[in-house]
């Protein structure tokens, strides 16, 4: 399959999530720049971390009017996967394609650190080769990832199974410590309620590798291949002759 | 057409940066102030001359792009 990775001004992780499907996975990824509006055909669209347009005015906010995003949200409105990374999880809050948003840690400081995550949900392609409760580690780092929605989107996110990711401690338990940024009801990462735009503010590229500390962000990666080859043999099947 | 964008956190939403501004204001001994939110402040200048108009499209800008209104209110001046 193919991976698109979009690049806005001043995105910093895009290489970094370009090395991890192309190096560390082998898989094909092109380099989306955020004036095409061709997604040249990719599986699935990942937004990258970073500080797109200097996260000037919010963080995200004027991503999401950059010649890529309208092929990203026509793209994501007809089903396509979009998977965003940290800033990538803002520009699709602000895009309206994830409700809520992300706003300043709680703390009011930048957090860098490994994190424990549980994972709630594998109904999704981004999770379809992970376990529902395994507890993940993977890095964050951002000063604005404290999520936030109103208390009816909140309950429509736990009811309709939409929390994907929540900050635990080791033993994968949800508590306040284990909050690194405020965020209600500890969320990490959601799905849209059709569960083909997911957004987490952990940076599944920066576990990759052994080198880093942690391999379980392939885990994330490997699901979307696993989706993939499900939707390729469905078709297959589809347009195989009758006997 | 001079106009002011004034952008608020809504109520409700954690304003982790105006609570601390309200810790050091009590530091100081300034103890008299309370709910201290920060926001934002836009001036811009727009063309033409309607009033209505230029209402309409400043209301606009504040929906589409100046504020998100999941987290932020907001309210703005015309001056002639």
């Amino acid at each position: 399959m193919r991976w698109g990775v979009v690049t806005f001004p001043g995105s910093n992780d895009d290489h970094d999530t370009l090395y991890a499907l192309d190096h560390v996975l082998g898989e094909e990824v092109v380099s989306l720049w955020h004036k095409e509006r061709d997604l040249k055909q990719v599986y699935c669209v990942v937004l990258p971390g970073g500080f797109s347009y200097g996260d000037y005015l919010r963080c995200g906010a004027l991503a999401r009017f950059s010649p890529v995003m309208e092929a990203v949200i026509e793209f994501a409105h007809a089903g396509g996967l979009v998977f965003g990374i940290c800033n990538g999880f803002q520009v699709l809050c602000e895009a309206g394609l994830l409700p809520g948003a992300l706003v300043r840690n709680r703390s009011l400081r930048f957090v860098c650190e490994a994190v424990h995550l549980r994972l709630e949900e594998a109904e999704t392609p981004f999770t379809c080769r992970c376990t529902p409760g395994e507890v993940l580690t993977i890095p964050i780092k951002h000063g604005e990832g404290c999520y936030v929605a109103d208390a009816a989107t909140l309950d429509q996110l736990e009811s309709n199974h939409q929390v994907v990711l929540r900050y635990v401690d080791a033993s994968g338990r949800a508590t306040e410590a284990a909050n690194p940024n405020g965020s209600l009801n500890n969320i990490a990462g959601i799905v849209n309620a059709r569960r083909n735009v997911f957004g987490l503010m952990p940076h599944p590229e920066h576990a990759s590798e052994k080198i880093q500390g942690s391999e379980d962000g392939l885990k994330l990666f490997r699901s979307v291949l696993a989706a993939y080859d499900e939707r390729e043999h469905q078709r297959m099947a589809s347009v195989a002759p009758g006997h | 057409m001079r106009a002011r964008v004034f952008i608020t956190p809504k109520k409700g939403v954690l304003d982790p940066q105006g609570k601390a501004i309200e810790h050091s204001l009590h530091a100081l001994q300034f103890t008299e102030a309370h709910d201290v939110h920060l926001g934002k402040y836009v001036e811009l200048t727009l063309e033409g001359s309607d009033r209505d108009r230029a209402s309409r499209r400043l209301d606009e800008m504040c929906r589409k792009l100046l504020a998100n209104g999941v987290i932020e209110d907001y309210r703005f001046e015309l001056e002639e």
